[in-house]
């Protein structure tokens, strides 16, 4: 654990090179072994403060980089929407600088709209970190995904990753498309076209809008939640028609290798985008991904707050 | 009456195409002769020694935000930084709060303008009552008032009847109904929708957005034979069926604003709320054909589309962020220093772009040229000077510019509205 991060913030996996990221997992693994200690927390970060700004619904991410800041000995405050004076009126910016006056070595923010993060880091000296930004990115979910991946295979390169689902309104879509990418995968995009547009090929994966052609020879199939909250129009008729068409059933599994891995980054709406019966198949990594969810949040909170930083990212 | 001579000018033979040194004399408020030599033992001389002199600019599309919104900008700070900018007569739009949609509100703008003593506002009125798309608002009392032209700017008259009778109504007083052509049915992007935009998580609105409303609207111009102008043209899709209607001999005119000339998404930073603007900014292809669409004649003229925002509304981030940038101060410069200087557009097809153009379209008789007759509304401008464009320098209230700190070679030294000669510093 003795080179750096050199970065202040972490806001997305397109930005960051493929050795950060292997560092990044390679830390995490470290970091996993420590929660498997009987007493599971060390003292890296004592002294430090990191505060959690979650602007939008959460329970995985938040209570996952809770539980990280606190087996790290870091001290930690929230601000929510629903608790703060954003409801007063108060600017996310403001809020951020008063809390910052305070004293914080790292925010981590989640928020409805893609690049609030960059806008906040240039306002602070303290580390951002992305936990979801509307659309655009979710660095750390990726890294767990790719993490978890790892562990399975002993490797990411090569493998056939397919994501499907609703990838146009997803940020775990595009920054695993990125992280997957730079570590040699090759990686698929599937579900109905208005939900995972042509345009997407131009970033370097493929897509696909029959679902056998896109099961054909995967090592790894991730699902993606259908975002109620985002589909303001119509993108397709009906849940039933989803089902029918674009849902990964058992059946669709069980067609396929035995080694074939079973992802989502969750919440799942069973029945949609998956079927329930899906959490009987042998391979299904979903509980995993969220242990190693604790593990990779340790290391991105331990690589930005404890590590050094090139000057010229610092503002001011 | 006072007379000033003006010696030495640099000014523009569009017939010729060449520049022509020139000597103006002016009388009161207008222009009494242009020639070689002019004597005139009781003018007023001013030498301005070869510098250029253009008519004054004309902006066909500027929002002032007076009233409901003069924390961003008002008549007095709008048409100051007008002037400021080269332009003498500038149009107004109607999407204040509440809009200009009746003489009462045609004459308050007006007679605001007139107290300020800046640049001459020219109210645009709304095409349909509280700029809400379904009844036609009183077009003729407004056109009587002072308003130049009609435009529910901001938002497209979705409803097809309505704007083909806005069309067939304006025939009756003269005048032009703009179209804001946005089919925003279609999308509620803030991003030109491209590989980029689905990259960067924000939603994209298609050039198609555009093109829809524009066929739609030049269709119903064909129908009605309504003089038809087309608003901030922003992508090459649009381009191609304006000229087509144009070789068809429909009655349309278009305009594209500096911004559309200048940016391209694939080179500006996405996420940062000083390039949101609407149309959006889109493609390098889209800029190229914008300007090879100005050289051409199918775009008619360059048009700001002025939009002040407040520092703290455009401080966040892009999703809050409003539409829009301004210019008035400073876009005459900018797009000479960037595209005449680099020999990307000629000087000639600047300014008539500016000036004479958009004189035709809103039927301004009495300005946008240099000749015996015409208003004594001129600039002058010397293509030397340097100036960095700063928070100090803008005039406007607001200074939502994704070019401060742009340093622009070229710049007016004086202008001289309706005979009062003003040094640019004083304005």
């Amino acid at each position: 654990m003795q080179k750096g991060l050199r970065r202040k913030d972490l806001l997305g996996l397109k930005d960051i090179t493929k050795e950060e990221i292997e560092l990044l997992l390679e830390t995490a693994f470290s970091m996993k072994e420590v929660l498997k200690r009987p007493i599971k927390k060390i003292p890296t970060l004592r002294g430090k403060t990191i505060c959690f700004m979650f602007f939008e619904p959460s329970t995985r991410t938040r209570s996952s980089f809770e539980l990280a800041a606190k087996r790290l000995s870091a001290d930690t405050i929230n601000v929510s929407s629903s608790q703060s004076a954003l409801l007063k009126g108060e600017t996310v910016l403001d809020t951020l600088l008063n809390v910052d006056a305070m004293g914080i070595d790292a925010f981590v923010i989640r928020h409805a709209s893609s690049g609030l993060p960059h806008f906040l880091s240039r306002h602070t000296n303290a580390s951002i970190i992305n936990a979801g930004d509307g659309m655009h990115e979710h660095p750390t979910q990726a890294l767990l995904d790719m993490m978890t991946i790892k562990e399975k295979f002993g490797k990411i390169e090569g493998l056939n990753v397919l994501i499907a689902g609703d990838v146009r309104h997803s940020r775990v879509a595009r920054s695993n498309i990125y992280g997957l990418l730079k570590m040699g995968a090759h990686v698929r995009l599937f579900g109905p076209p208005p939900l995972v547009p042509r345009e997407f090929e131009k970033l370097g994966a493929r897509v696909f809008y029959d679902k056998n052609k896109a099961l054909d020879g995967v090592d790894v199939v991730m699902g993606l939640r259908i975002q109620k909250e985002r589909l303001k129009e119509s993108f397709f008729p009906s849940i039933r028609e989803y089902r029918k068409f674009f849902a990964i059933t058992p059946d669709d599994i069980e067609k396929l290798s035995d080694n074939v891995l079973l992802m989502h980054p969750g919440p799942v709406n069973w029945g949609v985008e998956m079927d329930y019966d899906i959490m009987k198949v042998k391979n299904n990594v979903i509980l995993e991904q969220v242990t190693n969810g604790v593990a990779v949040r340790m290391s991105v909170l331990y690589h930005l707050i404890s590590g050094e930083r090139d000057n010229e990212e610092d503002i001011n | 009456m006072k007379k000033i001579l003006i010696k030495n000018a640099k000014v523009l033979d569009f017939e010729k195409g060449k520049e022509i040194l020139r000597d103006v004399l002016i009388e009161g408020d207008t222009i009494v002769d242009v020639k070689e030599s002019v004597l005139d033992e009781n003018a007023e001389v001013l030498d301005i020694e070869g510098k250029y002199l253009f008519p004054g600019l004309i902006d066909a599309h500027a929002h002032f935000r007076e009233p409901g919104e003069e924390y961003k900008e008002d008549i007095k700070s709008g048409s100051r930084a007008a002037l400021h900018g080269g332009v003498t007569t500038v149009l107004a739009m109607p999407n204040t709060k509440p809009p200009l949609d009746s003489r009462a509100m045609i004459d308050f703008v007006i007679e605001r303008a007139k107290e300020a003593g800046y640049a001459e506002v020219l109210p645009v009125g709304t095409i349909t009552k509280g700029r809400e798309g379904e009844e036609l608002a009183e077009i003729g009392d407004m056109k009587e008032g002072g308003a130049v032209a009609f435009s529910d700017d901001g938002s497209w008259v979705r409803n097809s009847s309505v704007m083909r009778r806005a069309l067939e109504y304006s025939i009756a007083f003269d005048t032009v109904i703009i179209s804001h052509a946005e089919d925003s049915s279609l999308s509620h992007g803030i991003a030109h929708e491209s590989v980029l935009s689905y990259e960067m998580g924000l939603e994209g609105y298609p050039a198609q957005q555009e093109e829809i409303a524009v066929f739609r609207d030049i269709k119903l111009a064909e129908l009605t034979g309504g003089r038809l102008h087309i608003a901030h043209v922003s992508s090459s899709g649009s381009l191609k069926i304006i000229k087509d209607a144009k070789e068809r001999g429909v009655n349309v005119t278009c305009e594209v604003t500096p911004n559309h000339l200048l940016l391209a998404q694939e080179e500006i930073d996405l996420f940062n709320p000083l390039y949101k603007v609407n149309p959006p900014v889109r493609s390098r292809n889209d800029r190229a054909s914008l300007l090879n669409a100005l050289k051409d004649g199918t775009i008619d003229i360059i048009a700001t589309d002025h939009a002040p925002h407040n520092w703290y509304e455009k401080e966040t981030d892009f999703n809050s962020a409003p539409f829009g940038m301004i210019s008035l101060d400073f876009y005459f410069s900018l797009l000479y220093s960037e595209l005449v200087s680099n020999n990307k557009l000629s000087l000639f097809d600047l300014v008539a772009a500016v000036t004479y153009k958009p004189a035709e379209i809103f039927k301004l008789k009495d300005r946008g040229r240099i000749a015996k007759g015409f208003l004594a509304d001129l600039v002058v401008f010397d293509p030397r000077k340097e100036f960095v464009i700063t928070e100090e320098f803008i005039r406007s209230k607001s200074k939502n510019t994704p070019f401060l700190g742009k340093k622009v070679k070229g710049s007016f030294v004086k202008v001289i509205k309706k005979g009062r000669v003003l040094d640019i510093e004083e304005i």
